[in-house]
């Protein structure tokens, strides 16, 4: 038995999945099944760090499956054990189907993460490379599980308080469960009423009209710019190719005041007209720089085909280069649609009346002390789950779209 | 082969024959529209806005001084000879402009007698018209014109409102007219919180993109290396960039309330970590003591920053995992085959690499946040001491109503960024951008 540098790693290894993934499946629990629990952090550490030591003193050649689920169930115990049987600080009688499937859970989780970080490694001492792959490893491992909870807690809190009553929200604010028996009418009691009462249906159709309205407009007036700006020779070209993006220094802020007061003079101020002027004006600069660096990397070969068989320009833009750049469009399309559909500052300063709210105004008008919070929750996820759905379907185009213009070769 | 092929390498060559001729001007009409809506949205009003910021224009002056008028008719006649009255009840609808010109013009509807006294009035057939010269702020006054009923008026049933009538008046327009005062400037630059708003903004916009970029970094070492469920993480990664800010902001003041249905702070003291709960977006400052050193510790700045650097961090992420993946890995097997540890090729091989986007995205994230206005508005509304520039001027313009005041932070605004993308244009690395 050789202890070092690994032995005290896997020592250190083991209390911290233990405590993390305790505070986790914790937490979990007190979430979904709305009990009282309060995790036992200690334990978990002194359990996780006894597995750890385990593994690690474990050789090599005996490490398989069925070791691994040995070390899950003696993590099990270990925990039960040190508890005193209340394995989440509550007396195992509450909710004991939820307790019991977290408990499993959690050894199972906690065992996984021990045998994945210490793959390879036991007990004593390595160079420098196997311990800095080591504390890699165990980093990379916690912060995939961070991140991930980071990103989605705000949408899990957003989507279950819409689902839940007035007084539950008050009485309990860790009660995130879904009481299914209620049935669906009751659960999605604060959905109805916002589009029966709070003029939602329409505020969906207006963010959904104004945002295609502004993909159509910017693309109509990007494409051209951007194939004259990859493609036509004219003074300023390099100068407008590089340095187009530079109308964003312009803080939108500066600008809400002088087209408040000259919309206001012109009568355009309260009316989707005004916004569908200004949202292309913010997309535009952003979907010309995109194209055109992705029409530069289109050959010119093809082209100049057209061009020869006697197409004018615009006939090429149309039957030869657009065909070709369908992803690259359908990725700025939907980056300009999500810019419109989230957009908040404009809706904001220059909408008044309420059958021309989008959703952006309309979900801010629920942030008062009157509305319970789970219509202004529930008003959050109708106004997310659209473009999140066409994000995710479209993600892929997305994402190489954002991309494509950056990086050269 | 002609020269379409090497644009971009050395610059257009400089033809100007009839040719390249037409091809410059297809090019400037295929642009025309985005100068004009560009120049018209963004370039105009900006200078609009430096325009503005010399005037003392109130919220309240963009609706110019007008006359505005009520039509009445009293008695209401129920036999014909009766004696009644046409009052029109004339105001000015501002306070502190004069009007000129007041004219007015209405239909007399038939079988009315009107016994004109006033010299001011005209009658001719049925139109009456009024010249009313001047009138002063804030004043109003009654014309009343006697009028005897005949048969015709009490059997056609027209009324004196039925025509509308038409009321002209010329007053000035503060927008255009050519007042000029350094009042809005001395208000800003003489305001003792002038100094800690502009603080309050760059330590927002310095630490929010660096969060932004750090977070963008790890994750993008998170996912570089291809793994089963890597595309489904990456589309989860991007939802706070994805969704509506109102729908993220809302949520963010759900999790953070301190009220009793906070949920971060119930989970807080649940595990015993706090006593009382913290109000993360509501308090300026909490009292720290760290190794005997007492400082106060910016709560809700900090709180704002946390939440920038979330909602932005997916941006970065995606920029530089592109750059990663686009990295040639014969480096990295060189220097396993020299027995470099991971830590040493990520510090010497990927990070001098990465250079060149990692100044890009900062250079456009410090930008975009110093621009922002949105999150920190719907997070706290400015409040415990997360006011910056950019909520300053709404504040300045639409909560104290004073628009030139607010334009004057928004030039300020401007020349700041202006300066600071200067001094970055001078010392950033040269690179792809």
């Amino acid at each position: 038995m050789k202890f070092g540098t690994v032995t005290i790693s896997a020592a250190v290894i083991g209390a911290l999945w233990g405590t993390i993934w305790m505070v986790v499946v914790g937490v979990l629990l007190m979430l979904i099944s709305g009990i009282v629990a309060s995790p036992p952090a200690g334990s978990a550490l002194l359990a996780g760090l006894v597995a750890g030591l385990g593994y690690a003193f474990l050789p090599l050649e005996k490490r398989s499956k069925q070791t691994s689920v040995l070390l899950c169930l003696a993590i099990g115990v270990i925990l039960f054990v040190l508890t005193g049987g209340n394995v989440f600080g509550v007396p195992m009688t509450e909710s004991l189907i939820y307790q019991i499937v977290a408990w499993v859970a959690w050894s199972v989780i906690v065992g996984v993460s021990i045998t994945m970080t210490l793959n390879g490694y036991i007990s004593g001492s390595a160079n420098r490379y196997r311990m800095e792959l080591l504390l890699i490893r165990m980093l990379k491992g916690l912060a995939f599980v961070l991140f991930s909870i980071v990103v989605v807690l705000p949408f899990y809190v957003m989507v279950m308080t819409s689902l839940k009553s007035q007084q539950s929200l008050l009485s309990n604010p860790l009660d995130f469960s879904i009481d299914l028996g209620q049935g669906a009418s009751l659960l999605f009691r604060s959905y109805v009423e916002l589009f029966t009462q709070y003029h939602f249906g329409s505020f969906l159709w207006n963010s959904a009209i104004v945002s295609v309205a502004t993909v159509l407009i910017t693309l109509a007036f990007a494409i051209p710019g951007a194939y004259a700006v990859a493609r036509l020779r004219f003074p300023g070209q390099v100068l407008l190719s590089r340095s187009i993006l530079l109308i964003y220094m312009v803080p939108a802020i500066v600008l809400v005041i002088p087209l408040y007061a000259v919309f206001s003079q012109a009568g355009l101020r309260n009316s989707l007209t005004g916004l569908l002027i200004v949202y292309p004006a913010t997309t535009i600069p952003v979907a010309l720089y995109m194209l055109q660096g992705y029409f530069r990397g289109l050959p010119g070969e093809l082209e100049e085909a057209g061009l020869m068989d006697g197409l004018s320009r615009i006939g090429v833009i149309a039957k030869i280069t657009m065909p070709l750049s369908l992803p690259a469009l359908a990725s700025v399309a939907l980056y300009v649609f999500m810019i419109a559909w989230n957009e908040f500052l404009f809706a904001f300063m220059f909408l008044d009346d309420l059958d021309i709210f989008t959703l952006s105004r309309g979900v801010v008008s629920l942030n008062s002390s009157e509305v319970p919070r789970q219509h202004l929750m529930a008003g959050a996820v109708v106004a997310t789950v659209p473009v999140l759905a066409i994000f995710l379907w479209f993600e892929k185009f997305l994402v190489a779209g954002l991309t494509a213009g950056s990086v050269k070769g | 082969m002609s020269a379409t092929n090497n644009i971009g390498s050395e610059g257009p060559p400089k033809a100007f024959g009839v040719l390249a001729k037409r091809e410059q001007r297809l090019a400037y009409i295929m642009l025309l529209p985005t100068f004009l809506i560009v120049l018209g949205i963004v370039l105009g009003p900006l200078l609009a806005n430096f325009w503005i910021s010399f005037k003392p224009v109130k919220l309240a002056d963009l609706r110019a001084a007008a006359p505005l008028v009520n039509e009445q008719l009293r008695p209401r006649p129920k036999v014909a000879g009766e004696e009644v009255i046409m009052r029109y009840r004339i105001r000015n609808s501002s306070q502190k402009d004069n009007i000129l010109n007041v004219v007015m013009k209405d239909t007399v509807p038939a079988g009315l007698a009107l016994n004109l006294a006033d010299e001011r009035c005209t009658l001719t057939g049925n139109e009456l018209s009024c010249d009313f010269g001047t009138m002063e702020a804030a004043s109003r006054f009654n014309l009343d014109i006697s009028a005897v009923v005949d048969q015709t008026y009490i059997d056609n049933g027209e009324r004196p409102r039925d025509t509308k009538v038409i009321l002209t008046g010329d007053s000035r327009n503060i927008l255009t007219s050519f007042e000029f005062t350094l009042d809005n400037f001395r208000k800003v630059f003489g305001s003792s919180e002038f100094w800690s708003v502009l603080r309050v903004s760059l330590y927002y916009t310095i630490f929010g993109t660096l969060g932004a970029l750090v977070l963008g970094l790890f994750a993008a070492q998170l996912l570089n290396t291809a793994f089963k469920g890597r595309n489904i993480l990456r589309g989860l990664f991007l939802f706070p960039y994805v969704a509506p800010v109102i729908a993220v902001a809302f949520a963010w003041v759900l999790l953070l309330d301190a009220g009793p249905g906070g949920t971060f702070n119930a989970m807080l003291m649940r595990m015993g970590a706090i006593d009382g709960p913290i109000n993360f977006l509501g308090q300026r400052a909490i009292p720290v003591s760290i190794l005997g050193i007492h400082f106060e510790f910016p709560m809700a700045l900090t709180t704002v920053i946390v939440f920038e650097a979330w909602r932005y961090f997916p941006l970065s992420f995606l920029f530089i995992l592109a750059r990663m993946q686009s990295i040639s890995t014969d480096m990295y097997e060189a220097a396993e085959i020299d027995g470099a540890t991971p830590l040493q090729q990520f510090w010497y091989l990927s990070l001098p690499q990465l250079l060149g986007i990692l100044s890009v995205l900062f250079l456009l994230r410090f930008i975009w946040t110093f621009n922002k206005f949105d999150d920190i508005f719907l997070l706290t509304g400015g409040a415990a001491g997360t006011r910056t520039l950019t909520v300053d001027v709404y504040e300045q313009a639409f909560a104290v109503s004073n628009l030139g005041a607010g334009a004057a932070v928004a030039v300020v605004v401007f020349f700041v960024l202006l300066f600071f993308a200067l001094i970055f244009f001078k010392f950033s690395p040269q690179d792809d951008g």
